[in-house]
């Protein structure tokens, strides 16, 4: 037996860290020293500026003279009392004040809706609120008859009905196209007597509407971050397997897509969310501007969503796709079961880079007139009180896209790990 | 040999008539023809690049060939979806690099195909992946990853995997050439058992001792065609062909 002994002094302890970590080299001394320097300065610098700071006043005048009177001339503090004022404004926008409940529930609702996607060992029954959540949640936000939502769910029932019966008659395709088309047909004609009949008989599941030009805030970009999110990574997943088609058609359609939008900047697909799609409409519809723009940021992403996913797909040994198909699995049960749990999990990083891109981005629809934390910013400096305000409404805003965003890496590097540990 | 007592039948397998393909202008396969009977066991070898793997990969359709015809257990092969996912769900077949899947564990590798092809209801199919597991000797890694596998013991679970769906034909593409050689004893083991179990077994191998001990009969190919065929103790004594005696004297050594 070889008796072991403790390692050398120069590479244990505090000292022995600080001399492999920080003093290693003369260049890594004086980076160092350079860097504790720049920490250094901005702690005093900052710090100060966001302790010595007023919490109570109603205008950047009295905010300014209260933090002189508190800690003596030349002091520049933060005035946080513009955020006290107004977070409810910045959290919800102009959404009535008597009404916050209901994005509050959506939010909780859409937590427990979410958790069973996250985390795979709560009970898979969870899903089944996940799947109804959607028309529950823009019932909550926009209000309106929950028949409307109950009748929409039924087209749901109707199609997987005629998908059943039909497919099972003349096969999947077939099943696949009445399906689709008794859904649309329910659509079209039934769904909204059907709504206003069940209303008119059981007028007690209403809510009062609330157009979308009240909606605002951070209650504005989880919308369309959060729909935006859940709906392009499908999206995404789909172009990526069309784009390794083997059919022509369907591979050139995606391809085409993809590069056209990844082509073009996001604002100008907002300018014709908001504008040019008007022209096309047919006139008198109604078309809501935050749906429109929900879809126009769920295009943009779900094409950089599939470049991401098609690296996944190009990383997979050709072996994998062999094997399953010596298995007999047709192309949609490998892709389910084989390519895509492999490709996904290589392409997480990318994936949740996409999706933390995409909810920050949420923030240019200020640019079309849409009352996000940024854009709200800008009217609330225009207000007579609080003009020249900046430093504090950016800080309470960034630090709150913070910690969405940083969630969202935590929860990527969870997954990550948790992934890697049951199989490599 | 006692293993070759086991009767081949009179009903075919397989039956390749005047088979050619291409890949884009180059010859791949040249005029094939071979019938395989149903309890045959036939070993194919040949110098690399001379379409072994090729000519098996055509009999479960992971490649297309371009003219004649195969049929397969009386189904012929053409570009007819169905058939495809017919011919592939009787045929199973393990490659020189196993390709399991490292994200499933051994018994979900082996219960995948049975429970989403066949239907199977999730418990037998864990039955049977056992029992199968138990016959190539590996039941106890049912729980572990392909990863936490020795390359001897991914390629009997992916015999394995093969054998939960109740093939009538296995194809096996060079399945001990990526093992080290104290691993490929376990692996042939386990063919050989096979083999005397009366499976139809169509194997690209350059294992010849293997080949002595069960196969009922050897091909050789080279340059897309099948140059020579006959039984093994007549083709390792006295080869026909000059390319064979070439080939066999390199790969025994002489
Ligand atoms: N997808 C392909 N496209 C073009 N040529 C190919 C393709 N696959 C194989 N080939 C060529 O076809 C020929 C036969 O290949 P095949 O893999 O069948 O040979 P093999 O006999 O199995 O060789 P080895 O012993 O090296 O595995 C080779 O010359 C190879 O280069
Ligand atoms: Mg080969």
């Amino acid at each position: 037996m070889l008796s072991s002994r403790p390692a050398p002094n120069r590479h244990v302890g505090l000292v022995g860290w600080a001399r492999e970590n920080l003093f290693s080299t003369w260049l890594n001394s004086i980076l160092t020293f350079l860097s504790v320097f720049v920490i250094g300065f901005v702690v005093i610098e900052v710090v100060p500026w966001i302790i010595q700071s007023s919490w109570t006043a109603t205008s950047l005048n009295e905010c300014r003279a209260a933090i002189i009177e508190a800690y003596g001339e030349g002091t520049h503090g933060a005035c946080w009392a513009v955020i006290r004022e107004r977070y409810l404004q910045l959290l919800y926008g102009f959404y009535p004040s008597d009404a916050y409940w209901r994005p509050n529930l959506a939010l909780v609702l859409m937590l427990i809706a979410i958790a069973p996607i996250l985390y795979p060992v709560l009970p898979r029954k969870m899903l089944l609120f996940s799947a109804v959540y959607p028309l529950l949640g823009i019932w909550l936000l926009w209000g309106g008859s929950l028949w409307t939502m109950i009748s929409i769910l039924l087209g749901f029932a109707i199609g997987y009905i005629l998908m059943a019966a039909s497919s099972r008659a003349f096969g999947t395709l077939t099943g696949l196209i009445t399906a689709t088309l008794g859904i649309i047909i329910y659509w079209i004609f039934a769904a909204v007597p059907l709504s206003e009949l069940l209303q008119s008989i059981f007028p007690r599941l209403w809510l009062e509407p609330v157009e979308s030009a009240r909606f605002g805030g951070f209650m504005l970009s989880t919308t369309i971050g959060v729909t935006g999110i859940v709906s392009s990574l499908p999206l995404g997943i789909l172009l990526a397997l069309g784009r390794k088609s083997d059919l022509l058609i369907v591979k050139a359609i995606c391809i085409g897509f993809i590069e056209f939008i990844r082509g073009v900047p996001l604002i100008t697909l907002l300018f014709v969310a908001s504008t040019l799609l008007n022209i096309f409409l047919p006139p008198g519809t109604n078309f809501d501007l935050i749906l429109r723009v929900i879809i126009m940021v769920t295009l943009f992403s779900a094409a950089y969503l599939a470049e991401v996913v098609r690296g996944g797909l190009a990383s997979l040994p050709r072996g994998q796709f062999e094997a399953a198909d010596a298995l007999g699995l047709d192309y949609w049960k490998s892709m389910r079961l084989v390519v895509l749990p492999q490709a996904l999990k290589v392409s997480i990083p990318g994936i949740v880079s996409s999706f933390i891109a995409l909810f920050k981005d949420t923030t240019l629809v200020s640019i079309i007139g849409l009352l996000d934390p940024l854009g709200l910013t800008n009217s609330i400096r225009a207000d007579a009180d609080w003009n020249g305000i900046i430093w504090e409404l950016y800080v309470f805003v960034a630090l709150i896209f913070f910690v969405f965003c940083f969630a969202m890496s935590r929860y990527s590097m969870y997954l990550e790990r948790k992934l890697k540990t049951s199989h490599d | 040999m006692e293993n070759k007592e086991i009767q081949t039948t009179d009903r075919l397998a397989v039956e390749i008539t005047d088979m050619n393909k291409w890949y884009g202008s180059f010859h791949v396969l040249v005029d094939i023809n071979l019938t395989v009977h149903e309890g045959e066991r036939i070993v194919i070898c040949g110098p690399s690049g001379s379409g072994k793997s090729t000519l098996i990969r055509c009999i479960n359709c992971l490649e297309e060939h371009q003219e004649g015809t195969i049929i397969v257990e009386g189904t012929e092969l053409s570009s007819d979806l169905k058939n495809i996912d017919r011919i592939r769900s009787e045929v199973g077949m393990c490659f020189q690099h196993f390709n399991l899947f490292p994200h499933l564990t051994i018994l979900e590798n082996c219960t995948l195909a049975p429970i989403w092809v066949r239907k199977t209801p999730r418990q037998e199919a864990e039955d049977t992946a056992m029992y199968f597991l138990e016959k190539v000797k590996i039941p106890e890694q049912a729980a572990k990853f392909p990863g936490q596998l020795s390359g001897g013991q991914q390629q009997r679970v992916a015999i394995a995997r093969s054998l939960c769906m109740r093939p009538r034909i296995m194809l096996f593409d060079e399945p001990t050439s990526a093992l080290d050689p104290e691993m490929i004893k376990e692996v042939l083991d386990t063919m050989i058992e096979l083999a005397e179990e009366g499976m139809t077994m169509l194997c690209v191998t350059h294992e010849m001792g293997f080949a002595r001990q069960v196969a009922d009969r050897v091909i050789f190919m080279d340059e897309g065609q099948i140059v020579e065929q006959n039984e093994p103790e007549e083709f390792f004594s006295n080869p026909q062909n000059d390319r064979t005696k070439l080939f066999l004297s390199q790969i025994l050594g002489h």
